[in-house]
């Protein structure tokens, strides 16, 4: 404290970061800002790649490996090493038009909706108003300067549309849960490796962290005030137990689900390159990487 | 335990200063077990609100430490061994005197609020709810108004909305009423404009402040801002709305209560 600073009656100082709080406040929000930047700039980097997303059989038959990032894939660069085979793609290869400019990254057509649910997350809110935009740092810890703020009543107003976020988000959990079935299949053949006990806890955590989504619970039944006023439990009363058995977990899921993203990729990386090995019940030959 | 060195502040709405004290902490006292010890031993006309004793008053709130708390429930055992303990009243609200604040900005609020209204009584004569929505709505019900939540929001405390925003214990007593299965008054108009839920970023201090353990924001507020997304934002909603009419069971207009002015 200077002696510049302003002290209000009842000891309180004004200015950014002021606070009597002894202890480390500090900290959850460097955590915060240095996880966020790492998710941030891993996935940026694993983006702009463009490749070593995919792994599956030589045969390109049913089954593999694809890294979440990359999923769905609705565009692909068939000379990038490590990519899906053609079938995987939705619309094919890029088209001859697609702009130079940007990149040729099949996750670059996608990650805007996972990027949109988590941003306009609930939980991300407090997480990245506290440590990006110290509104406020901590608690009870003086944070922007007074007159300045606006909450969610101007700028931020399009964080009252997070519900069409998470509409896009169910469609992604059902991609992701059909990739990781996708990944106990090699060349057709069942079996199981690493890589799919590793997409499949992928797609469980991304499922639970939707569930606990506070506009899903809203949409799934929070909305009624009357959960059984004709004396039966309804259906929507169900789904709000369900969906507030994942909301008190929703912090805890929100970074666990955005950590395991990214060792997804990871994992999948790795393996596609050749760097680790997958161990599973198909044998090397059916692990190698397309386009190697 | 030996003794404890105090900071507390004294003075009144034109200024003050911090005042040391000592004073001997025995096993099992609370904060305010010192201050009155203070009280008693060297600081007679020490301002202090407090009346229970056990945390179900909401009088004795101030700010032990820099974080709004309790005196009656923060035990001496559980702050740091070393250094002052600093106490302060609480900063939303101006101060009359050492740590008792004016907290009548909180009554001016609550009676803008459209007060409880049931649909009409069933056949025979009664109003039913199962207990499956009563449990949802009495969390609400715990709050002792000790106003800890109010003094750490930070558009209260830093920014001085008051006039904007009505603040979490407020928010609180909306969704209470907004989730009665009995009530058809519609507070969602005015929840958005008058009582300003745009202006929560739902940092969650409230909800990590209140001794009741009320899940103030995943509970309260939130699930209002998600109505109030229903009724102003949602495009699919309103058309819904709009093509199929208002199914909800709020029924009553907005009246206006009390007075406009909200500062305190």
């Amino acid at each position: 404290m200077s002696s510049s600073d302003t002290v209000l009656p009842g000891g309180h100082v004004v200015g950014l970061g002021e606070t009597r709080r002894p202890d480390k406040w500090w900290v959850g929000p460097l955590l915060t800002v240095s996880f966020i930047g790492v998710a941030i700039g891993y996935g940026t980097i694993a983006m702009l790649m463009g490749n070593h997303y995919w792994v599956g059989a030589e045969g390109h038959g049913f089954g593999g490996y694809l890294s979440p990032l990359y999923s769905p894939v609705l565009m692909f660069d068939a000379s990038a090493a490590g990519a899906a085979p053609a079938s995987h793609a939705w619309f094919g290869a890029f088209p001859e038009w697609y702009p130079s400019l940007l990149p040729k990254s099949p996750a670059f057509l996608i990650l805007l909706f996972p990027g949109a649910f988590r941003f306009t997350c609930y939980y991300y809110r407090k997480a990245y108003y506290r440590s990006f935009g110290f509104a406020p740092p901590g608690c009870a810890v003086e944070g922007v300067r007074r007159g300045k703020y606006e909450g969610e009543t101007k700028l931020f107003l399009f964080q009252n549309l997070h519900r069409y976020a998470m509409y896009f988000a169910v469609i992604f959990n059902i991609i992701l849960t059909y990739d990781a079935v996708m990944s106990f299949f090699r060349d057709g053949a069942l079996g199981i490796g690493v890589g799919s006990v590793v997409l499949t806890i992928n797609a469980t955590l991304l499922a639970f962290y939707t569930f606990g989504c506070h506009s899903f619970r809203h949409l799934i039944g929070g909305r009624a005030n009357c959960f059984t006023c004709d004396g039966k439990e309804t259906l929507s009363s169900k789904a709000w137990s369900f969906g507030t058995f994942f909301n008190q977990r929703h912090m805890q899921i929100a970074w666990v689900s955005l950590a395991w993203v990214m060792f997804t990729d990871l994992y999948v990386r790795m393996v596609s390159m050749g760097i680790w090995t997958d161990f599973n019940t198909w044998g090397e030959a059916a692990t190698k990487t397309v386009g190697l | 335990m030996g003794k404890r060195s105090f900071k507390i502040w004294r003075g009144n709405a034109e200024g003050g200063e911090f005042h040391t004290y000592e004073t001997e902490i025995t096993e099992g006292m609370v904060v305010l077990d010192a201050i009155h010890q203070i009280q008693a031993e060297s600081a007679n006309d020490l301002a202090v609100r407090w009346n229970c004793k056990a945390g179900k008053c909401g009088s004795c709130g101030c700010e032990v430490n820099g974080k709004p708390k309790l005196s009656c429930m923060t035990r001496m055992n559980s702050l740091p061994e070393e250094g002052d303990v600093v106490i302060q009243p609480i900063k939303t609200f101006p101060v009359i005197k050492d740590l008792v604040c004016d907290v009548s900005y909180n009554y001016v609020r609550n009676k803008q609020i459209p007060p409880f209204a049931p649909r009409e009584r069933e056949a025979d004569g009664t109003h039913r709810m199962e207990q499956r929505d009563v449990d949802r709505i009495q969390e609400f019900r715990k709050c002792i108004e000790c106003f800890l939540c109010m003094d750490v929001c930070h558009v209260l405390r830093d920014h001085e909305k008051k006039d904007d925003f009505v603040g979490p214990r407020w928010m609180i007593r909306l969704a209470s009423l907004e989730m009665h299965p009995l009530d058809i008054v519609d507070r969602i108009p005015l929840i958005r404009e008058k009582f300003g839920s745009g202006w929560c970023n739902i940092t969650r201090c409230c909800t990590e402040v209140c001794p009741e353990h009320i899940n103030i924001t995943d509970n309260g507020i939130i699930p209002l801002k998600e109505r109030v997304v229903d009724r102003f934002y949602d495009p699919i909603a309103m058309l819904k709305r709009k093509l199929f009419g208002d199914k909800s069971n709020k029924r009553l207009p907005v009246v206006e209560v009390g007075d406009s002015s909200a500062s305190g």
